[in-house]
């Protein structure tokens, strides 16, 4: 069977917004990735922790509260400390436009901000992960 | 003409569309009758459906007089950083005309959580106020006139204890609490079915809000208990049905947990109010207000016997849709909000927030704020749309939207009554499986091009990166760390411990009402997130049902 890409879509912090994140994980899951959400209020280590468990490809972090630029660089670092150094790490959500270079420069590949069509995300992630 | 005559000339004109059709499709989303004529309404008696302002089933407004005497409550939603900071924008709002305030706060003060404690970290003054303490509330009410200003709390899970912090902070004004005015959210339905900030699970949670109906109709009279809220289950992408069946099904809950407390319809159901979201389709919302007032109405009277008019009034607040928001193009979202304001002024709005145009970027910026405000202004003096009652009414379409919307709602109260009521259907998924459904099929939708959103899938054009955002600084959550512990080594640290432990033997005995607890927590400036510890250890927490 062929192997298909394991993406974690998780939501740090205590933003309780997961439209966005419950969208896009059935809009990966119809591409034919394996998906796995985290549900609300996820601290970093419990999303690095299940990263790991899953033997994710991807991690898809989504964030409406603007904790974006405090969360998202600790959640790289955990799981680049878990020794996962190839997973791709993407975020998405009301992000603004000044932020995303620190947050790309913190090891974030990719952000997606509103009105992105899934699209996108799902051709992002096929021509990014290497299994 | 005769309804027979009428059908007749209808097939006619039905037959003679078919040249045209062929020649111009007929575009997806639309309504399933191209045309409406008095066919489909013959069938809704005036007195029964409509009837007038103020009188049964409300349909066409809760008041006699609505907008002619008075306009709706414009109230801007408002809140972020520290209380110094939200104190001036609620001062700006003011003296710019705002008549009610509307405190946003933070995400760890939403979630019983202190600016100190670990999980707050990055999060502090975000997305609202940060509120620790006492000594917060009352900076962010300083030189306010709690006795004039009407104030609307969104807090949900710790609602019980903000509000006496409030009343704390109206009785050091010398405002005795009888004649406060305000709203606090208190739907704890709707955050574990939309919105998230939830604390406890729903046995304890239903008892902190009922205990809050009973101690404000004897105290704090004049206090909305609840604003049973629509607004985030439309956000999280329901329909317009969904968001006030749903809704009226959380109400429907409160009800019955209530008057299983031992409490009396009528005692408490005059001070339930309701908040709706106005998206973009501007008649759907129209029809989709006046459904909900009908069917609340009849909910009262009919399932729960009021006797009192006031019980059978649904009294509603209004915030456009923030979701509707595009990050493209930000200025057309004045445009947008415009439109779903005269929605809900067609609609009967008891009040209205409206959004700003660069919310899907950011907190909104003072100028964006001001022209938000400026917007229902306009609305309000020169549209001509609060000048008359109800205006659609009798609008062949909009009466008929009307009906079908109701109907529609009152087929899922029935299926949630079937799976036993809201609190079973929620923690069974159900609610939450139908909303996240409703919102895959309308992104599928804007993906695939059968629904347009302007600047964002058609129309769009290379744009600068927008300038001048709100940005919180980073700061401010140090700067909160460091006034909780300097207010924490003043206060008188024995009085705190007694209360504390006192408000836990008064959690243990669920016969007790915890409001006179916590209001005496409040005083001995004990934090907000020390008294939603002691709940947590005695209450437990709300474990989320997860599905995709």
């Amino acid at each position: 069977m062929e192997k298909k890409i394991r993406v974690l879509v998780a939501k740090p912090g205590l933003d309780g917004h997961d439209r966005g994140a419950k969208v896009v994980a059935r809009a990966l899951r119809d591409a034919g990735f394996e998906v796995i959400y985290t549900g609300l209020r996820q601290t970093p280590e419990q999303i690095a922790e299940a990263a790991l468990q899953e033997d994710v490809n991807v991690v898809a972090m989504s964030i409406l509260s603007g904790a974006h630029g405090h969360l998202f660089p600790k959640v790289v670092d955990l799981v680049r400390k878990n020794g996962m150094t190839d997973a791709l790490i993407i975020g998405g959500g009301v992000i603004p436009e000044g932020d995303i270079p620190a947050l790309k420069e913190a090891g974030v590949s990719a952000v997606f901000t509103p009105g992105t069509p899934t699209s996108e995300v799902v051709k992002y992630i096929n021509e990014n992960v290497k299994l | 003409m005769s309804n027979e005559k009428i059908q007749a000339e209808l097939e006619k004109y039905e037959a003679s569309v078919e040249k045209a059709i062929a020649r111009f499709p007929e575009r997806e989303h639309l309504p399933e009758k191209r045309l409406y004529t008095p066919l489909d309404i013959k069938d809704t008696d005036y007195a029964d459906e409509l009837s007038f302002p103020g009188v049964y089933p409300y349909t066409r407004g809760v008041q006699p007089t609505m907008y002619r005497g008075r306009f709706w409550t414009m109230r801007m939603y408002a809140g972020f950083s520290t209380a110094e900071e939200s104190n001036k924008r609620y001062r700006m709002l003011i003296e710019n005309g705002a008549t009610g305030l509307s405190c946003a706060f933070d995400l760890p003060t939403q979630i019983g959580y202190d600016s100190t404690d670990p999980i707050s970290e990055g999060e502090v003054g975000k997305v609202g106020v940060a509120i620790d303490s006492l000594a917060d509330m009352e900076t962010l009410f300083d030189q306010i006139d709690l006795g004039k200003v009407s104030t609307s709390m969104t807090i949900n899970a710790p609602a019980s204890v903000l509000l006496a912090m409030y009343i704390a902070v109206a009785e050091k004004q010398g405002v005795p609490a009888d004649q406060l005015r305000g709203t606090i959210q208190n739907d704890i339905l709707k955050e574990y079915a939309a919105r998230g900030t939830y604390i406890f699970p729903p046995r304890p949670s239903m008892r902190l809000i009922t205990n809050i109906f009973e101690y404000c109709s004897k105290n704090v009279p004049k206090w909305n208990t609840i604003s049973i809220s629509g607004y985030h289950i439309r956000e999280a992408g329901s329909t317009a049905a969904q968001e006030i069946a749903f809704t009226i099904a959380d109400g429907i809950a409160y009800c019955e947990a209530a008057i299983k407390a031992g409490l009396k319809i009528d005692d408490f159901a005059g001070r339930l109010s309701f908040f709706w979201n106005a998206h973009n389709n501007v008649l759907e919302e129209v029809a989709k207000f006046r459904a909900s007032r009908r069917i609340w109405a009849k909910v009262m009277k009919e399932r729960f016997h009021a006797q009192s008019d006031k019980s059978m009034k649904l009294r509603f607040h209004t915030q456009t849709a923030g979701s509707m928001l595009t990050a493209q193009q930000p200025n057309n979202n004045i445009v947008r909000v415009a439109l779903q304001t005269a929605a809900a002024v067609m609609g009967g709005t008891q009040s209205l927030h409206t959004n700003s145009r660069d919310e899907a970027l950011a907190l909104p910026t003072q100028e964006s704020v001001t022209i938000a405000l400026r917007t229902q202004q306009i609305v309000a003096y020169e549209s001509g749309l609060a000048d008359v009652i109800d205006p659609l009414a009798g609008s062949y379409y909009v009466e008929a939207m009307t009906n079908k919307i109701e109907a529609e709602a009152w087929d899922y109260i029935k299926k949630i009554d079937d799976l036993g009521g809201a609190v079973a259907a929620i923690e069974k998924g159900y609610i939450q499986k139908e909303i996240q459904d409703s919102a895959y099929k309308w992104q599928m939708d804007v993906e695939s091009g059968a629904r347009t959103i302007v600047g964002v899938n058609k129309f769009q054009m290379e744009e600068e990166p927008p300038k001048g955002l709100l940005k919180v600084d980073e700061a401010v959550g140090e700067r909160q760390k460091a006034k909780v512990e300097a207010m924490k080594a003043k206060r008188d640290n024995e009085a705190v411990k007694a209360a504390l432990a006192d408000l836990k033997k008064a959690c243990q005995d669920e016969n007790e009402n915890l409001m006179p607890h916590i209001l005496a927590a409040v005083k001995t400036y004990a934090t907000l997130g020390e008294i939603c510890n002691v709940m947590r250890e005695v209450f437990g927490e709300y474990e989320a049902h997860v599905s995709l």
